[in-house]
C-alpha cells in the first residue's frame, strides 16, 4: 500500500484533518489534535502531524467520530413522494450522520432478503453514508408470524422491529426477543399500547382539552415501556426501546437499569425541545408519534440523557410529502423530517443551555447508537473507517424550506433559528458533504 | 358595555365596523380580547334591531357570496348563516362533502381554493376535525368562518349564547354561568367558557368527571361534578347535548344514569335563582338533559337563542367581510 521509505502523509490517499477539538466519547478523548487518514483508515490522531496532500483545516471546530442515527424511516419502495434512499441519505450526510440505520415500514416492508438488498444497492448508488438496514420483526409487520430473522440477519438486518408500529402482540414480542438472541441482534420496539392512543393527534394534556383534539395518554408509552423492560429481563433478550418521550417511561427505564436489566433507550430531538403547546398552531408538522409532551417530560428527558438513563439520541426522521400533511390534523400522516436539523438541535437544546457537555451529547450520537446496532461505528480509532463530522458549533442558521435535502421538509422548526451544523462530512475518508 | 349606539344610523357595512377590528376570520373566541368579543355582540344588538328582530332585509352585504362548507350534518347553524348572509343581501353558496370533489380525493384546501375562485367573499365551514378553519385561513383569501370544528370551537354559538344571557341581564360581567353535561366533545362549551370569562364572568363546568376534565381549573375555570351543589349559585345553566357521535368509549354507564345526575328538572329548579336562565344549544334531547317542562318553561330562553343566532352570524359576516376588504385595500395582513 505505502513504501516504507516514505513518510506517511505524502501518501496518494492520505488527508490531514488539522486543528481542530477532537472529541470522541469512545476514546474518552478531549482536545485539539489532527487526524491522520490513509486509505480511508484512521491512521493517527495526535499533535503537529504533518501533511502536505490534501489537508482540511478545522481551526476552531469540532472533529466527532461520524455521527449515527438509528432511527430513520427511508420511505422507498412504496412512498416515494415522501422521500426515496438517495435523498434520504443526502439529507442524512448534510445533517452530519455517516451512517443510518433504516426502518422497514415501506411497502412492501422489509421482511425478505432481497428487500435489503434493494436498499443496500440503492444506498451503494446514492453514495452518501452508510445504510444499514433494520427488518420486520414480523411478516409484513402485521404482528402475526416471526419475519425469517435468521436470514435477515445474513443479508445484513442489525435489527429488528415492526416501528413505528408498536409491537402490539405480547407473545410474538417475547418470541422475538428469545429467538434473536441466537443471532445477537436488538429488537427495537417503539413502545405505545394502541387502546389508549387510538385516533389521538396529541399529548393528552390541558392542551388537547382546550384545542379538543382527542388525546395519546402517556399511560400509552408507559404501560408498554413496562411491558417491554420486562419481557428483556425475563427473556435475557436484547431490546432497544425506540422513541422514549414521558417522565413516566424515563422512570421506568433508570429503574429498570438500576436492577440490572440490559436495556437502551432513545429520544429524539423533537421530544426534548418542543411541548404540546406547539400544536396551538393547528400545524400538522408539530404532530408526530410520540406526541410533543409537556414541559415536565421534556425535563425527564433531558434528566435521563444525563444520567445515562437514554443511550441514544435519534432524529426518528419520518419524513412525509406536503400533499399528505397538508390536511385536517387527524388526516395528516405523524412525523418530522428531523435528519437536518438533529445535530442542531442538540447543540441549540442540550448542549448550548449546559444541560450536556459535548462529550456525552456526541455519545449519544455516535457510539451509543452504534453499540446499539453492534456496528463498528461511532468512533476515531486508530484502524476504524474514517467516518468523521467536522462541527461547526457557532454557525447561526435559520430552519427554511430550502435548507433541506430531504424530499420532504415537514418541520416544526420552520423559521427557527439555530445554532451548530455539521461543516465537513466524510464517510471512508472521502469528502461526502461540505458547507459551501 | 360598549361603544356603539344601538340606533345610531348606518347605511354601509363600513360604517358599522369600527376600524378597531382587525379579525378577517372568526375562527374562535379564545384569541378575542374584550373589545373584540363586545364589538361582535354590540353589532348583533345593532343589527337584529335594524332588521327588527332578524326579520326585515337590510343590504349592506349585497355584492357579496357567502360559501356554507358543511362537512358534519348540520340544519339550524346552517340555515342560520344561510338566513343571516341573504337578510343582508349577500348571494349563498351551499356545498355539501357528500355531492362535492372531495368524495373524489380533492383535499379541503383545494376544494376551498375552487370555491374562492368562485369569487367568494367568506367561507363558513364545519368540520368534524379542530383546526380545520385554521388550516384554510392560512391558504385561502376569503374570509372563513369557524360554524364548529369537532370538539374545539363554535364562535357564532358561543356568541348567541352570550347574546341571549346579555339581552336578559343587560351585563355578562359578575354572573355564575354554568354549562352542563359533555364539556370534553363540547365545541359550544369552549366557545362559551372563553367569551364569558373574557367578560368577566364566574364559569362553571359541571358534568361525570370523564367528561370533565379538572384541568379546566388551570384556565380559571370552576370544576363540579355535582350539579344539585352548584344550582343554587347560578344565574345561568346551559344544558350540553351529550355528543354520542364523538366518543370511542361511552364515558358514563347508561343515558338514564346521567339523566339522574345531570338532567335538569322541575325538582331541580326548585333550588334554583328565582331568575334563572336556561339554555340549551340544542338540539336538544328531551329527557336526558333537559325535561319538557323545564326546556318549555317560563326559565327558558331556548327559542331566543336561534333567533340571536341570525343577529350573531350577520354580525360575525359583517364584521369579518369588511376587515377582509380593508385590509387587501391596505395590501395588509392580519
Amino acid at each position: 500500500m505505502m513504501s516504507d521509505s516514505s513518510p506517511l502523509a505524502t501518501t496518494e490517499n492520505s488527508l490531514l484533518i488539522r486543528g481542530g477539538q477532537v472529541i470522541d466519547p469512545s476514546q474518552d478523548y478531549n482536545g485539539i489534535a489532527d487526524i491522520l487518514v490513509i486509505d480511508g483508515v484512521i491512521v493517527e490522531i495526535g499533535k503537529n502531524l504533518s501533511g502536505n496532500n490534501n489537508v482540511i483545516d478545522a481551526t476552531d471546530k469540532i472533529v466527532a467520530p461520524g455521527l449515527v442515527d438509528i432511527h430513520v424511516q427511508l420511505r422507498e419502495p412504496g412512498f416515494e413522494e415522501d422521500e426515496c434512499i438517495a435523498t434520504g441519505t443526502a439529507a442524512a450526510i448534510a445533517g452530519g450522520f455517516t451512517s443510518i440505520a433504516c426502518l422497514p415500514n415501506t411497502s412492501p416492508a422489509i421482511d425478505t432478503q432481497a428487500q435489503i438488498q434493494f436498499i443496500q444497492q440503492k444506498a451503494i448508488q446514492a453514495d452518501n453514508c452508510n445504510v444499514y438496514v433494520i427488518a420486520a420483526v414480523s411478516k409484513n409487520r402485521q404482528g402475526e408470524e416471526l419475519a425469517e430473522m435468521g436470514m435477515l440477519a445474513e443479508t445484513g438486518a442489525v435489527g429488528f422491529s415492526d416501528a413505528p408500529a408498536p409491537l402490539g402482540n405480547t407473545d410474538l414480542f417475547r418470541r422475538a426477543l428469545e429467538y434473536s438472541k441466537m443471532f445477537n441482534k436488538p429488537i427495537l420496539d417503539h413502545p405505545e399500547l394502541p387502546e389508549l392512543s387510538q385516533s389521538g393527534i396529541m399529548h393528552a394534556g390541558a392542551t388537547s382539552m382546550v384545542l379538543g383534539l382527542s388525546g395519546m395518554h402517556p399511560d400509552s408509552e408507559e404501560l408498554a415501556t413496562g411491558r417491554d423492560l420486562l419481557l428483556c429481563e425475563t427473556t435475557g433478550g436484547r431490546l432497544h426501546l425506540m422513541d422514549i418521550s414521558t417522565q413516566g417511561s424515563v422512570e421506568l427505564i433508570r429503574r429498570a437499569k438500576a436492577r440490572g436489566v440490559i436495556v437502551t433507550a432513545e429520544v429524539s430531538p423533537h421530544n426534548f425541545s418542543l411541548t404540546d403547546e406547539s400544536l396551538r398552531s393547528f400545524n400538522s408538522n408539530c404532530k408526530v408519534n410520540p406526541p410533543l409532551r409537556d414541559q415536565r417530560c421534556i425535563e425527564a428527558c433531558v434528566a435521563g440523557l444525563q444520567d445515562g438513563t437514554l443511550d441514544v439520541i435519534a432524529s426518528s426522521h419520518a419524513p412525509r410529502a406536503s400533499e399528505k400533511k397538508m390536511q385536517e390534523l387527524d388526516q395528516a400522516p405523524f412525523g418530522i423530517s428531523a435528519l437536518e436539523t438533529a445535530l442542531a438541535l442538540v447543540i441549540s437544546e442540550l448542549i448550548e443551555p449546559g444541560h450536556l457537555d459535548w462529550d456525552s451529547a456526541l455519545e449519544k450520537l455516535t457510539v451509543n447508537p452504534a453499540r446499539v446496532l453492534g456496528l463498528a461505528k461511532g468512533t476515531l480509532e486508530i484502524g476504524a473507517d474514517a467516518d468523521v463530522t467536522i462541527i461547526d458549533p457557532h454557525h447561526q442558521w435559520t430552519v427554511t424550506r430550502s435548507s433541506f435535502r430531504s424530499k420532504s421538509c415537514n418541520t416544526p422548526y420552520l423559521g427557527r433559528s439555530l445554532k451548530g451544523r455539521a461543516d465537513t462530512v466524510l464517510v471512508g475518508g472521502e469528502v461526502r458533504f461540505q458547507v459551501s | 358595555m360598549g361603544t356603539t349606539d344601538p340606533n345610531s344610523e348606518f347605511t354601509t357595512a363600513a360604517e358599522l365596523v369600527p376600524q378597531s377590528w382587525k379579525h378577517r376570520h372568526l375562527l374562535g373566541l379564545e384569541n378575542l380580547n374584550k373589545e373584540d368579543i363586545t364589538t361582535l355582540l354590540q353589532t348583533a344588538v345593532t343589527l337584529k334591531s335594524a332588521t327588527s328582530g332578524c326579520h326585515n332585509k337590510l343590504d349592506i352585504l349585497e355584492d357579496l357570496t357567502i360559501a356554507n362548507m358543511f362537512f358534519e350534518d348540520s340544519t339550524r347553524t346552517r340555515n342560520s348563516f344561510s338566513l343571516a348572509a341573504r337578510r343582508l343581501g349577500a348571494e349563498t353558496v351551499e356545498f355539501s362533502a357528500s355531492s362535492s370533489s372531495l368524495s373524489k380525493g380533492e383535499t379541503l384546501i383545494d376544494t376551498a381554493k375552487t370555491i374562492e375562485a368562485m369569487n367568494v367573499d367568506a367561507i363558513v365551514i364545519r368540520h368534524s376535525t379542530p383546526g380545520s378553519p385554521h388550516l384554510l385561513s392560512n391558504n385561502v383569501d376569503c374570509s372563513i368562518l369557524n360554524a364548529g370544528d369537532g370538539p374545539h370551537e363554535h364562535p357564532t354559538q358561543g356568541m348567541l349564547d352570550i347574546m341571549t344571557i346579555y339581552e336578559q341581564r343587560g351585563t355578562i360581567e359578575g354572573l355564575t354561568v354554568a354549562m352542563v353535561g359533555d364539556i370534553t366533545y363540547s365545541r359550544t362549551a369552549r366557545s362559551n367558557i372563553w367569551g364569558l370569562k373574557t367578560l368577566g364572568a364566574h364559569v362553571i363546568v359541571c358534568g361525570p368527571s370523564t367528561l370533565v376534565s379538572s384541568a379546566w381549573e388551570q384556565y380559571g375555570v370552576e370544576v363540579s361534578h355535582n350539579l344539585d351543589d352548584i344550582i343554587p349559585r347560578c344565574d345561568v345553566l346551559n344544558l350540553l347535548r351529550i355528543q354520542f357521535e364523538r366518543q370511542y368509549t361511552r364515558p358514563f354507564p347508561s343515558v338514564r344514569e346521567y339523566a339522574f345526575l345531570y338532567g335538569m328538572n322541575k325538582e331541580r329548579m326548585a333550588h334554583a335563582k328565582e331568575d334563572i336562565l336556561i339554555l340549551a344549544p340544542g338540539p336538544i334531547n328531551r329527557g336526558v338533559e333537559v325535561t319538557p317542562d323545564v326546556a318549555d318553561g317560563p326559565h327558558s330562553v331556548i327559542l331566543n337563542q336561534v333567533t340571536n343566532g341570525i343577529a350573531v352570524r350577520m354580525a360575525a359576516l359583517t364584521l369579518t367581510t369588511t376587515a377582509n376588504q380593508r385590509q387587501s385595500s391596505n395590501g395588509g395582513s392580519e
